[in-house]
């Protein structure tokens, strides 16, 4: 880029950028790992839509907080705690009959009930026992902020994970999703593939949960894959627009959040999920524009 | 039901003889279904061959759709079999094409037309397609086939019922089946709409010499095409040409009581005949499935 152009962004971005925003660390952690997030959660957020999913998403996300907080209780990585509930919870889910169209909310809503009912407890013990108050906001609400950058290996490796799964079933799931009997009926083993699809959901949920907490995760799942599919004609097209959605809400999450820290009242910083899931509303509130104004241009 | 074995005798014995049924795309051997120790379907036999155009005509809940899922391989027979291309039907079975009886689909589904009909070339395989122009060429012949080219570029979920019907039968022909299936695909389309659907089926059948075998509730929609019917009620089949199935004898037969066939300006007409007392009360309890098969109730 000339320096022309790079005084003229400089300028332009001055009253947001603070000065070093790229040099602290946790910044550069925070940039890599919103990435990779927006990434996988856009492309698994467009089968779930697709699906009608999005509860079994949102059940998913909030049953990390279980897994999060026994994390926090045994000392280990929260992600840990997360992949390993999102893993126990899809197959609860798919055991009691998730895939039933009519047993679909019941089983999703059975498991929440109970794994949350748990998550009661271990987050009273993780406060009590381990003295950790921050611990609860962190677990439901995140910070892409606080993500340590030893955890970023483990981020790619189970982002790349997610990613391969779909890219794997992308046909037969696409077909699935459009008429579970179409597919039935070419040969495509539906249960199977429905069980590996909620795999990967729960591995995404487990991602998004980590930077933007266990009841904000479906916003950054649904969001913008929902805005990608009021803008898309094809399921390729709609996924990239959903990451790419995901990524600029993220950075831009994470860029008022670093300008944050000098705001009132106390100096510390409002929270970054506040932001990133304030840019996926945006996001959707102005994907409805064309639509609308079309709608207007046709009456007048 | 102590007659089953008449009516396979009807349904082998009506039109074609031997030789066609060695050369039948599909066969269907004496196949019972129970369901929850419901009968749903009793002693089906018939045959389809290439090229043919056969009407599965019953009314509602008489068993079509059931026998449609044992011959997908969807559903299997508590007695009888399929035979298709004069084998036993293995699971994964490119023969047969499929169009569904409810097909809705979200208006959001960001699936284009020619989304859908490529996908129906290799839907059942792992892996992202890649896009080639072979690719490109055979979607675009298959949108041409079944006159979809208007609104290839359009999201399947906006389009009207009959230009659904159209990708979907583009869908299940670009795997280039030898029998397509259909379920009730003229139910939600208009008169005009169905006519067009027919003139299509069977003119795909006729020039790539692939067996339609399509069900309705209402036969005239399809009489103009058709070759062959298997009219089904209460889970028994009769099969043959029209002439030879949609008779008084066979249907009051078919149904264990007695029903009139009525020819009303070129339409056909199936009605509860007037029996006596014992056969009344038989109509009565079956009187809307006896009236629906043959067209919409007369008034």
């Amino acid at each position: 880029m000339s320096a022309a152009v790079h005084g003229a962004l400089g300028a332009l971005l001055s009253p947001v950028i603070e000065p070093g925003f790229f040099a602290a660390e946790d910044v550069r952690v925070a940039i890599a790992v919103g990435a990779v997030v927006a990434i996988v959660s856009g492309t698994v957020g467009v089968f779930t839509v697709l699906r009608g999913q999005s509860f079994a998403g949102e059940a998913l996300g909030d049953l990390n907080t279980t897994g999060g907080s026994a994390a926090y209780l045994v000392g280990v990585g929260p992600l840990w705690g997360f992949v390993a509930a999102g893993v126990v919870a899809a197959a609860a889910m798919e055991l009691i009959g998730v895939q039933r169209p009519r047993g679909r909310d019941l089983a999703t809503g059975i498991v929440l009930g109970t794994g949350l009912g748990l998550a009661a407890l271990l987050l009273y013990l993780v406060t009590t026992l381990r003295n950790i108050t921050g611990a609860t906001v962190t677990i439901l609400f995140g910070s892409v902020f606080a993500v340590p950058s030893s955890t970023i290996p483990l981020v790619v490796l189970l982002g790349l994970a997610v990613l391969a799964i779909v890219a794997t079933l992308y046909r037969p799931l696409l077909l699935s999703s459009v008429s579970a009997e179409m597919a039935a009926a070419r040969g495509v083993p539906v249960r199977l593939i429905g069980a590996a699809y909620l795999l990967a959901l729960a591995l995404a949920v487990a991602l998004a949960s980590l930077t933007i907490g266990t009841i904000l995760s479906t916003a950054l799942l649904v969001g913008p894959a929902a805005t990608a599919l009021r803008l898309s004609r094809r399921p390729g097209v709609a996924v990239a627009l959903a990451a790419a959605i995901g990524i600029a809400a993220m950075w831009l999450g994470e860029l008022f959040a670093y300008d944050s820290f000098y705001w009132p009242p106390a100096g510390t910083g409002w929270p970054v999920s506040f932001f990133v899931v304030t840019m996926i509303f945006l996001a959707y509130l102005l994907s409805g524009l064309p639509a609308l104004l079309r709608r207007r241009a046709g009456i007048a | 039901m102590t007659d089953g074995g008449g009516h396979g005798a009807v349904a082998d014995g009506g039109a074609r003889g031997a030789g066609d049924l060695t050369e039948a795309i599909l066969s269907v051997e004496g196949v019972s279904v129970r369901l929850s120790g419901r009968e749903i379907l009793h002693d089906v036999s018939f045959a389809v061959a290439p090229g043919e155009f056969t009407g599965l005509i019953g009314s509602n809940g008489a068993g079509k759709t059931t026998l449609l899922r044992v011959i997908l391989g969807l559903q299997s027979a508590n007695v009888g079999r399929v035979l298709l291309d004069g084998r036993p039907r293995s699971h994964r079975n490119p023969l047969i094409g499929y169009v569904p009886q409810k097909f809705q689909l979200d208006p959001d589904m960001p699936l284009r037309a020619r989304d859908l009909v490529g996908l129906g070339i290799d839907a059942h395989r792992l892996g992202i397609p890649l896009p080639s122009r072979a690719r490109r060429a055979r979607v675009e012949e298959m949108l041409r086939a079944v006159d979809a080219e208007r609104f290839a570029d359009e999201r399947v979920g906006l389009l009207s019922g009959g230009e659904q019907q159209r990708v979907l039968i583009a869908h299940a022909l670009i795997a280039r089946p030898k029998l397509l299936l259909l379920d009730e695909p003229l139910a939600n389309l208009d008169l005009r709409a169905g006519q067009e659907v027919v003139a299509l089926l069977a003119r795909i059948a006729a020039e790539q010499r692939i067996a339609v075998l399509i069900s309705a509730h209402e036969m005239n929609a399809l009489l103009p095409a058709m070759n062959r019917i298997v009219y089904i009620a209460g889970g028994r089949a009769a099969s043959g040409t029209t002439a030879e199935v949609v008779r008084a004898d066979v249907l009051s037969e078919l149904y264990g009581s007695h029903v009139d066939v009525l020819n009303v300006h070129g339409r056909v007409l199936v009605v509860a005949g007037a029996g006596d007392d014992s056969d009344r009360s038989q109509i009565g309890r079956h009187g809307h499935d006896v009236m629906v098969p043959g067209t919409e109730i007369v008034s």
